[in-house]
């Protein structure tokens, strides 16, 4: 299997990367803007799962690149996992349009304009998956983050969409919603222990739930529950709350 | 700001965190002002990776290389042993030294200069280490090892992270023929048996003891020793099995009443004569606590401590047996603890192994318990011992200096290296370690 990874300098996409190495023995192309960290994480599980690791310069926002990077990869991959995002902050991004405007593009435009051409080759082949990470900050805008969290139920809705259209084909489209997780993502904040999750729990989850052929998935999976939840607080009440 | 302590839980700072996945991040954290200390899995007892700024240095845990015709391996200090076991040990190289747990990073397991049950043929973690680099507070990097900045080397290791901050080591594992252990468990029905067991048993390469610490008179010292070899003729690879888990800080007792328990199973089984032999794998020989993940929560809120000490061989049988009629009579202290005869010290400044026998118990922090511990340390030194400071949260700088005589050549290397204004640890300034 050969697996692309997209914003692979991610904790929670290299320890997806671990299980599929480990589990799969999968070749793993490592796409981020950093390469120099890309190219230690090649070698580690290089050595660890004694498989196959490359690394890739890739830029979610440079879209004029997005063709000519899927046209050189050579073999194309079997899957594609796309885990760039970026948390921003939503202080600085109600100020900044430049700010908003990276957290959109870096979370929702740069994650459409890399998947339709991937979407496009899968389809033609009949055959490959797509692994999406979104967020629960997705699933209901709240005054904290709600520009991340709308770029992250932006990507949520058109991964729900590609999957409807490429069910017909036999490509499987899964979308993860993760809590909080302990990465360089959230580093320094104080997040609740009890709901805070290693990268290494959300990676292992991904994988099991990939091979189940599952659609939609929270990771951890008590976050169903609370998102359920906050869901369905009515707006009446929802404005009132300090969520 | 984080809440964060060591293994025992106490004491808890609050604290900054950075981590930082290569040397140009951590050169940066480094310039900013202030006093720092490197902190990897936590699993020192007490307080010597805090400071109120925190250096993580788990992010950072690439293998670099590994030859498969010697078993070195090169690696990020932030790479844990159990990472090591679990992608070596099924090639056939475990551990050359390893302490009884392993989810310890590469680096605390220098900075300690760790133990383990071989120390008496194989030394401390130290031994294993062909060499490290070391970023120093300007965020330069140097290579240290036995022969090049062998001064550096010798304070680093056992250095308690005072010395800069470990980035990358090449380390040397030893083949395996599998992952099992033959094993021997001998009871010994005093401290006097316990001895002269470690002594017969001393060509065997692996050794520890239990000792029941409540048992008094003529049962001072009853004890289980336990010896163990790698063993042929079995695979290298086993079924992982399950966890438990502590979810929930547990009353106090619970873990006494466990191992009480489990050492009396094991001491008065109906089947097991004065001696017994068994197979059994390897975690559970080197890692039987790693079983049940926070075991630590155990001891409840307050947290606890763990005392280690270590006497010189002529005087441990001696001295061994004054601090166990003191600790009995005490009432305080685990049941169980852990004893261990050393073999010979090392040359690093701090390293904490000396020839002889060390014991390791575990103490609730209770008001109760600072004063008996100082009692304890004033003996243990009065013996000529010292106290093992990845454990301790509370020694006093006068006893400490007592225990250590490399300690001015630490502190001459630490000024030499311009360390003391931007590497310390709440040990470092109780202990008043300049
Ligand atoms: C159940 C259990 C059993 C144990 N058994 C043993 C045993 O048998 N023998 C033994 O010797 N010890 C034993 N220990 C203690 C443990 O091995 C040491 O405390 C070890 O140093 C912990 O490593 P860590 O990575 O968790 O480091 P931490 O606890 O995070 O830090 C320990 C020290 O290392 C320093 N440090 C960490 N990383 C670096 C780095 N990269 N560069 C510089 N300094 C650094 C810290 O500043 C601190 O001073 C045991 C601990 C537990 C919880
Ligand atoms: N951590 C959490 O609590 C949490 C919760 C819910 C959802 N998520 C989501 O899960 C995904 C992974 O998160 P993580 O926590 O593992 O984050 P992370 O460690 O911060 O990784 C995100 C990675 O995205 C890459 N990236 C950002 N912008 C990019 C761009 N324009 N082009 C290419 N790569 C880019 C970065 O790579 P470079 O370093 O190479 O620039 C970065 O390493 C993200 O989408 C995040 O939003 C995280």
């Amino acid at each position: 299997m050969n697996l692309l990874i997209l914003g692979a300098n991610s904790d929670i996409a290299m320890a997806a990367a671990h299980e599929f190495a480990a589990h799969e023995g999968a070749t793993i192309l490592l796409a981020s803007r950093d390469v120099e960290r890309l190219e230690r994480k090649a070698k580690d599980l290089e050595i660890r799962h004694q498989i196959q690791a490359r690394v890739l310069p890739f830029d979610a926002v440079d879209y004029a690149s997005h063709a000519a990077f899927y046209e050189a990869l050579d073999p194309k991959p079997d899957g594609v996992i796309l885990a760039f995002g970026y948390l921003g902050d939503q202080a600085s991004a109600q100020r900044d349009w430049g700010e908003a405007r990276r957290i959109i593009e870096s979370n929702y435009t740069g994650a459409v304009s890399i998947l339709e051409i991937i979407a496009a080759d899968f389809e033609q082949k009949g055959r490959g998956f797509i692994i999406g990470i979104s967020s629960v900050a997705g699933v209901r805008g709240r005054q904290s983050n709600y520009i991340y969290g709308s770029a992250k139920a932006g990507l949520k809705e058109y991964l729900s969409g590609l999957r409807q259209r490429l069910f017909k084909c036999g490509v499987h489209v899964m979308t993860v919603l993760p809590g909080f997780t302990r990465t360089a993502m959230t580093e320094g904040m104080d997040l609740p222990a009890r709901l805070t999750a290693e990268p290494e729990d959300v990676g292992r989850d991904i994988y099991r739930a990939w091979r189940k052929r599952r659609r939609v998935i929270y990771s951890r999976w008590f976050w169903r529950c609370i998102m359920h939840i906050i869901r369905h607080v009515p707006e009446f009440v929802f404005v009132r709350t300090k969520l | 700001m984080t809440k964060i302590s060591g293994w025992g839980r106490y004491p808890v700072v609050n604290a900054a965190t950075f981590s930082f996945e290569t040397p140009g991040q951590l050169s940066e954290h480094l310039a900013r002002p202030g006093a720092m200390i490197p902190f990897g899995m936590g699993r020192s007892y007490g307080d010597s990776a805090l400071c109120e700024q925190i250096v993580c240095t788990r992010r950072a845990r690439s293998i670099e290389s590994f030859d498969p015709e010697t078993g070195v391996v090169v690696c990020d200090a932030g790479v844990s042993l159990a990472e090591l076991i679990d992608v070596f040990l099924p090639r056939g190289w475990f551990l050359s030294i390893t302490p009884g747990t392993k989810y310890i990073t590469v680096g605390g397991a220098i900075a300690s200069d760790v133990h383990g049950k071989n120390h008496h043929s194989a030394g401390c973690f130290s031994a294993c280490v062909d060499w490290f680099e070391l970023m120093l507070p300007d965020g330069s990097v140097t290579r240290c090892s036995a022969k090049k900045n062998a001064e550096l080397f010798r304070a680093t290791c056992g250095g308690m992270g005072l010395t800069g901050v470990i980035v990358r080591a090449q380390v040397r594992l030893q083949p395996v023929p599998s992952a099992m252990i033959d094993q021997t468990i001998v009871k010994a029905r005093n401290l006097e048996e316990a001895f002269e067991l470690f002594e017969q048993y001393s060509s065997w390469t692996y050794s520890v003891a239990w000792i029941d610490c409540l048992a008094q008179g003529n049962h001072l010292g009853r004890s289980l020793l336990m010896v163990g070899e790698h063993a042929g003729n079995q695979p290298l690879r086993l079924l992982p099995n399950r966890k438990l888990n502590v979810p929930v800080d547990f009353p106090a007792f619970t873990l006494n009443s466990l191992s009480v328990s489990l050492f009396n199973s094991l001491y008065y089984a109906k089947t097991f004569g004065r001696m017994t032999q068994n197979q059994t794998a390897i975690d559970p020989f080197f890692y039987p606590l790693d079983a049940i993940h926070n075991w630590n929560r155990i001891y409840g809120k307050p947290g606890f401590t763990q005392y280690q000490f270590v006497l010189p061989r002529a005087a441990s049988y001696d001295g061994l047996k004054q601090i166990l009629t003191r600790i009995a009579a005490s009432g305080q202290g685990s049941f169980l603890a852990v004893l261990k005869l050393f073999g010979a010290e090392n040359d690093n400044y701090l390293s904490f192994p000396m020839e002889g026998y060390t014991l390791a118990l575990d103490f609730k922090i209770t008001p109760q318990l600072f004063p008996l511990l100082d009692t304890l340390d004033e003996m243990v030194h009065e013996i000529g011992g010292r106290v093992y400071l990845t454990k301790d949260a509370r020694l006093r700088p006068d006893t400490f200096r007592q225990g250590y005589p490399g300690l001015e050549d630490f502190m001459k290397v630490r000024r030499q290296y311009g360390l003391p204004e931007k590497m310390q640890s709440l040990q470092s300034r109780r202990l008043n370690l300049q």
